[in-house]
């Protein structure tokens, strides 16, 4: 690990351009997507399938969570299994000069894994927020969809619920080679 | 779906493991031990738990989550496709390897999906030819900013 230098040609996360990955980089993703190996070394065991030490595996991991390509290194839950089947991506429109400020409020909340700003697309879709919300029951849902409508108050211009029905496909990241 | 796993069924360090470790995995040699250091139990009970979580399905895998953002190019994708076609349209997209989270949501807007590829140009063009492909346009939604860059959820355990 002290072999690590963060290096600092990363800008600040949200001004960057992609980090570009290297074939080593990208091999290092594709096997980290089945999961570290559950063995006392597991980062030495990614480095003896990549040709390299463990010290340098771990520089690179530290490397892309540096410049923000890795968000964090995780024991990633399935929300499902935990029972929170009830996911809705809920979806409203405030006003553009509040988003900056309403945005984060939103996102801080307990029961919302993700929060982002997209775009809208008028006149078919007028909404400029999202958040996820999850539960264990519709009700618990719908309580939180009411506690970010109270949070938004008069800025709430309209919103909608969107249930997913079914999972069609969730696999991890696959970064393709070339473009 | 799987169902879900009873709470009941799960051990104080399972439960720990969850609320501790959905983000700061340490990145050492033993990072395994180090955990185990940290919550007072074995480097092997660790282990045990862990695997009992990831054949379970609790846990979908232990390792890096990537920010699509920043390692490609990436975007959220909605299509409006009449039901009765909804299931032959998404086995098209869902071929896309740059497709990696497709859902059927109940809206006029019915398949919503996640595109990554490896530049803004990769990008444009894969979505031009899923268009194509499956015959409807789609909205083209990409992150401007996000809120909540952690994803690292509070469990309630009942």
């Amino acid at each position: 690990m002290s072999a690590c230098s963060s290096t600092s040609d990363m800008e600040s996360p949200n001004e960057s351009p992609s980090f570009q990955a290297s074939r080593i980089d990208r091999e290092l993703i594709r096997l980290t997507q089945e999961g570290l190996p559950l063995c006392p070394h597991p980062y030495h065991k990614l480095g003896e399938q990549l040709g390299l030490s463990a010290d340098e595996v771990m520089c690179r991991l530290q490397r892309m969570l540096d410049a923000g390509v890795i968000r964090r290194i995780a024991a990633v839950p399935n929300h499902y299994r935990l029972g929170y089947k009830f996911n809705g991506m809920t979806v409203w429109n405030v006003p553009d000069e509040l988003i900056s400020e309403l945005g984060p409020r939103v996102g801080e909340l307990r029961c919302v894994s993700h929060c982002y700003h997209r775009p809208r697309h008028l006149p078919h879709w007028p909404y400029n927020l999202f958040a996820m919300v999850h539960g264990r029951s519709q009700d618990e849902v719908d309580k939180h969809i009411q506690t970010i409508k109270d949070l938004l108050g008069e800025h709430n211009r309209g919103n909608e619920v969107l249930f997913s029905k079914r999972i069609l496909k969730k696999t991890g990241l696959r970064l393709a080679a070339g473009g | 779906m799987s169902t879900p796993m009873p709470d009941a069924a799960m051990l104080p360090l399972h439960k720990e493991l969850l609320d501790r470790f959905q983000r700061g995995f340490p990145l050492s040699s033993t990072p395994y031990l180090d955990i185990a250091r940290e919550l007072g139990v074995e480097e092997a009970d660790v282990l045990d738990a862990l695997r009992f979580l990831q054949e379970a399905s609790v846990i979908s895998r232990i390792g890096p989550v990537f920010n699509h953002k920043r390692a490609g190019s990436s975007t959220l994708a909605a299509m409006s496709v009449p039901e009765d076609e909804l299931d032959y349209v998404a086995e098209l997209v869902n071929a896309y390897k740059e497709v990696n989270h497709n859902y059927a949501r109940e809206h006029h807007y019915n398949l919503w999906f996640v595109v990554t590829a490896s530049d803004d140009l990769h990008l444009k063009r894969t979505l031009n030819e899923i268009s194509d492909v499956a015959g409807y346009p789609i909205l083209n939604l990409p992150m401007e900013k996000a809120y909540h860059i952690d994803l690292s959820f509070k469990l309630d355990w009942s």
